[in-house]
């Protein structure tokens, strides 16, 4: 197939590919142009003027409620469930590698946890605290409900990671009199640590992007997709648009810079081996 | 197998060395290693639903629930016509949002599967299709104000184009802005399965089907199709489940003008009248399992998410 001609059809749906990529990232583009509208500019184009107007808005603090005080929270947040996604995934993904009562339901529970609503979980886990006489929290509640979405994630890219996981390596190791947590610490992690790392990310930016599981249960304060949920109602001016231009190119950093390090790291495994 | 704590191996090759006994202290660390998901699964997914259960038969007033068994939320749920418009218009959502990303979801897999030959080219678009995964939903729905907006982008470049001589009113805040936004957000649900799938088959049935004088659609419709058919379950399921569950984009896209179940729930809760809002979701529990089972009978989703790992487990047995 390789060595064939490029037919009419590579060209169709290479357009078509093409289309669908403007069609994911034109809105975000257009608003990232848009949040540097002039202080009298509006929602829509066309720009009036071009300043930064809009971001210093961002962070004056009788505008746009508890800005600073959600972004701190949902950043705690996101690397407390990233660092228990990471944990308890893997954990649990060593665990499917051998056999274990229970395993069944705990698959089907996995899957049940990615289809159940999320407004379901949240109302669930706040009727929960409240009939317990809990109060809901961000680092409880909310943490405890974010993992039922972000662990099935870590735990179905820990099945794709041992499927293809070759155990000679480990078997290796055992050979050489290494202990069990000693072939874990020094093969096995090692070789699984790019995958890990792509399990953070989801567990990172899953937890900081929830809306719906936290909705009712974070309690008091919120976090910063609630902050911003509550902005859509009852603001109008493209502050809007530069506190969605700085999450998003946030975001962006910390998946550009996951995806680096994994390519660093395939990159240097390659160059060792030739 | 190779993970077992030190002291845990110890003990246990003491009591029983030897091959049989390595094993067993393998099997006892496994329940260790998956004790914490379990733990976290019944803690906020099972214990939860069971609070909904419970509460959905309770009493309550104007500021509070009251303990007290009662069936009148579910007589209230089941016999409002006001429900079953709701159910069946968050369906059609569920319908069309489904047939879209279905579509463009497999034409895009197909894309990456077959007809981009280089590694690096493939992860490099699978992950240009996925990075918006990982970036506000609530964002991205904003997003769509400046392009769809009455003096938004759409209007103006249809108007001067001559294509149309008033702004289209229906295009923010509308049933299609809805399923607009619901193709952007849960695409990369259907197609990323249906990738997986495409790249598990076996590339030489298709140089078999073209050998045997097979063109092009016809491989299409007896190989590629039948074969991504988990893929294809699998981003359903995802799909489904998403949009039938969904509030935040019904309520952003549409303006407040339509109504999903998610979105009744939501409202019955900022009311305060949990029971009727656990109650709705014991309803939409049910329909979404039972949609999900329909789907699930007619394939392996375990063996397509676990991978080998299962096949290779059943060997050691």
């Amino acid at each position: 197939m390789n060595e064939r001609k490029r037919t009419l059809g590579f060209y169709l749906l290479a357009g078509f590919f093409g289309l669908y990529v403007l069609f994911l990232y034109g809105p975000t583009i257009t608003i990232a142009v848009l949040s540097f509208q002039g202080p009298n500019g509006g929602l829509t184009f066309p720009m009036n003027g071009h300043s930064l107007h809009w971001f210093a808005n961002l962070f004056e603090p009788q505008l746009v409620g508890d800005f600073g005080g959600s972004l701190e929270r949902s950043l705690l947040l996101g690397a407390m469930v990233m660092v228990t996604t990471v944990v308890v995934s893997l954990s649990a993904g060593l665990a499917y590698r051998k056999r274990f009562k229970g395993d069944t339901p705990l698959f089907y529970l996995t899957v049940a946890s990615l289809v159940v609503p999320s407004i379901l979980v949240s109302l669930g886990v706040g009727l929960m605290f409240s009939q317990c006489g809990l109060d809901t929290a961000w680092y409880g509640s909310a943490f405890g409900a974010q993992l039922t979405w972000t662990l099935p994630f870590g735990l179905l890219i820990m099945f794709a990671v041992f499927s293809r996981f070759n155990p000679s390596y480990e078997e290796a190791a055992r050979d050489l009199g290494a202990s069990s947590w000693q072939t874990l610490r020094h093969v096995v992690l090692p070789i699984i640590a790019p995958s890990l790392l792509g399990v953070a990310l989801f567990g990172f930016t899953l937890s900081y992007d929830e809306f719906a599981r936290t909705l009712l249960t974070a309690g008091e304060d919120n976090t910063l997709p609630l902050e911003i949920f509550a902005m859509t109602t009852n603001i109008t001016t493209p502050v809007l648009y530069a506190l969605g231009t700085l999450t998003t190119t946030f975001s962006f950093v910390v998946i550009g810079s996951c995806i680096a390090a994994i390519a660093i790291i395939q990159r240097r495994r390659a160059k060792r081996a030739a | 197998m190779s993970t077992v704590p030190v002291a845990a191996e110890r003990a246990a090759l003491a009591a029983a060395p030897g091959a049989r006994g390595r094993l067993n202290v393998a099997r006892a660390a496994a329940h260790f290693q998956a004790a914490p998901m379990a733990m976290v699964f019944l803690c906020f997914l099972v214990f939860p639903i069971v609070a909904i259960v419970v509460v959905s038969f309770f009493d309550y007033d104007s500021v509070q629930i009251i303990p007290r068994f009662t069936l009148e939320n579910y007589r209230e749920l089941l016999l409002s016509k006001v429900t079953w418009e709701t159910y069946l218009n968050t369906f059609r959502f569920a319908a069309m949002t489904w047939a879209v990303t279905l579509l463009i979801g497999f034409t895009l897999s197909y894309f990456l599967a077959f007809h981009v030959h280089s590694t690096l080219m493939r992860i490099g678009l699978s992950l240009v299709c996925t990075v918006p995964f990982w970036t506000s939903n609530i964002i991205r729905m904003i997003s769509w104000i400046p392009f769809l907006g009455r003096n938004g982008l759409l209007n103006m470049a249809l108007l001067r184009l001559g294509i149309i001589h008033q702004p289209l009113e229906f295009l923010l805040f509308s049933d299609f802005a809805v399923v607009l936004a619901l193709v952007h957000l849960n695409t990369f649900f259907m197609m990323i399965p249906i990738f997986n799938s495409m790249m598990k088959i076996d590339r030489s049935l298709i140089e078999a089907a073209r050998d045997a004088g097979a063109r092009a659609p016809q491989i299409l419709w007896n190989v590629v199709i039948p074969l991504s058919k988990t893929g294809i379950a699998v981003g359903s399921i995802f799909v489904i489940a998403l949009v039938m569950g969904d509030f935040v984009t019904v309520r952003l896209m549409s303006g407040g003008q339509s109504a999903s179940v998610g979105l009744m729930m939501a409202n019955s809760i900022s009311l305060l009248q949990y029971p009727a809002a656990a109650a709705n979701a014991i309803l939409l529990l049910f329909l979404v399992l039972g949609l999900i089972a329909g789907i699930v009978r007619s394939v392996d989703i375990r063996g397509e998410l676990t991978g080998s790992i299962a096949r290779a487990r059943a060997a050691d047995e």
